[in-house]
């Protein structure tokens, strides 16, 4: 038998409990209860199963982590290792993760609040309202450190480099990130932003937990702007994806969905700018056809073609006259040449042609009988070409 | 509380680009004056090439509110 100190038999419990490779790393399956938070951060309490219970340590690095401290009757469980702590002579567990049991109280109490909110009308579909085509101001609720923040900027310089991003940062996970997300959410209230994107990158369900809080969805349920929630990945549903104006499955479809495309945008620049020739080359051919139609009128209604129409008519009398008088000096000639013919039968200077002489006397009286000469009276005698004078015997 | 009251490079946007829609349907539809319509083309052409412009030398702005609850929530700006 060895007579041992206090002092000597705790160190001896000690190294015996810390050989122990089971108790170096063991999870816990209890009921939280004597839950203490010391101001210094460090949380103190029992799990208990039953009669049994054993207590328990969890600094405050570890409570951090957690979306929400937990609550006295809560079924939890707890990993960490076992030791003794030499001072109190106590065997401690000393935690450094803590989760609910299976579907777990915080399960229930989220669906619970889901129920709640819902009955309150923080879900109505006819709430919902429309994300605006053109945002001039996008706000960004995350973590300044997060891959969610770079992924939504990177879409929208990509897709939307005309846009204003207000950033307002936040604790997305721990002990009081809910309190951060709220106030940034109110920050960015105050500010002129078209469109709000809370988003955070994927995670296990306990570092969503604080997008399941109820003040958290009250908050995103006050805002005067739509609010898209990007929070997770595409199978991760948080209370506040239902409150939200639309739901985006990730962070870079949150920001595809706020964003037009700039491909689009100079697209229909391009279309407007066709549409804008279009209806300018059909204006200008408008007016061509008008000016057309009226230099048509204005021809016909000219002196110019007046004139020459009358002088188109005058030719024509003109015409008409000339074969008129052309038709009728024609018959005038026939006439003449039938009459001369007539005339020349009929002609004395014919007879003479024929070898008669005309008689007359010198004052030109015809002598057709002797009895109208005496002798010595002198005649005159015509022939055919040329007369003379004779004296009667 | 900060508000920018300087147009942003959307706004701006969407004010030419309402415009420039404005100037075509009244192309395509009136019967304007030939020196309206001309005025009006010309008024369009310079629209759309605004509008690209924005498009084309756009740069995501970004400001950053401070952190926490603190209320003065004073803005610092990034060059991104």
């Amino acid at each position: 038998m060895q007579l041992l100190t206090v002092s000597q038999l705790n160190m001896y419990l000690r190294d015996l409990l810390d050989a122990d490779d089971l108790l170096r790393d063991v999870w816990v399956e209890g009921e939280i209860s004597s839950f203490s938070r010391h101001f210094s951060g460090h949380c103190y309490f029992t799990l208990k199963e039953g009669e049994a219970q054993i207590g328990a340590v969890m600094w405050k690095s570890v409570a951090a982590r957690l979306a929400a401290l937990p609550a006295n009757g809560e079924a939890v469980l707890a990993h960490g290792r076992v030791a003794f702590y030499e001072v109190r002579g106590q065997v401690q567990l000393y935690v450094d993760t803590l989760r609910p049991a299976g579907i777990g109280l915080l399960q229930a109490q989220f669906e619970r609040l889901k129920e709640r909110l819902a009955a309150e009308g923080l879900f109505d579909p006819s709430r919902k309202r429309p994300l605006p085509l053109l945002p001039h101001r996008i706000g960004i609720v995350t973590s300044p450190t997060g891959a969610a923040l770079q992924d939504v900027l990177n879409i929208l310089r990509r897709r939307y480099p005309l846009a204003e991003i207000v950033f307002a940062p936040c604790r997305v996970q721990g002990a009081g990130a809910a309190e951060t997300i709220i106030n940034a959410l109110y920050a960015l209230y105050e500010t002129n932003v078209d469109v709000i994107i809370v988003a955070r990158g994927g995670g296990g369900a306990e570092d969503l937990w604080t997008f399941n809080d109820e003040q958290v969805a009250r908050a995103v349920f006050a805002s005067p702007v739509p609010v898209v929630s990007g929070v997770g990945h595409e199978t991760d549903t948080t209370l506040i994806d239902f409150v939200a104006d639309v739901r985006a499955p990730t962070p870079s479809a949150a920001a595809e969905l706020v964003s037009p495309d700039i491909v689009a945008l100079t697209d229909d620049i391009a279309h407007m700018r066709n549409r804008l020739e279009a209806a300018m080359t059909q204006r200008l051919a408008n007016a061509r056809e008008t000016i057309d139609r009226l230099k048509l009128r204005l021809s016909l209604r000219s002196p110019e073609s007046r004139i020459r129409r009358d002088r188109q008519h005058i030719d024509e009398l003109l015409r008409r006259a000339t074969s008129t008088l052309e038709r009728r000096l024609i018959l005038a000639r026939t006439r003449l040449d039938g009459a001369r013919g007539r005339l020349e039968a009929l002609s004395p200077l014919a007879t003479l042609a024929r070898g008669y002489a005309i008689v007359q006397s010198p004052t030109g009286t015809l002598i057709t009988e002797a009895a109208q000469v005496a002798p010595d009276d002198r005649i005159e005698i015509i022939v055919r070409r040329g007369r003379f004078h004779a004296h009667v015997e | 509380m900060t508000q920018t009251n300087e147009r942003s490079p959307g706004e701006e946007y969407e004010t030419l680009y309402s415009r420039l829609q404005q100037i075509v349907e009244q192309l395509e539809t009136g019967d304007l004056p030939l020196a309206l319509a001309l005025a009006l083309y010309e008024e369009g052409v310079a629209t759309a090439e605004a509008c690209q412009r924005l498009l084309d030398h756009a740069a995501l702005r970004v400001r950053t509110l401070m952190d926490g609850g603190d209320q003065s929530l004073a803005m610092t700006e990034t060059d991104e």
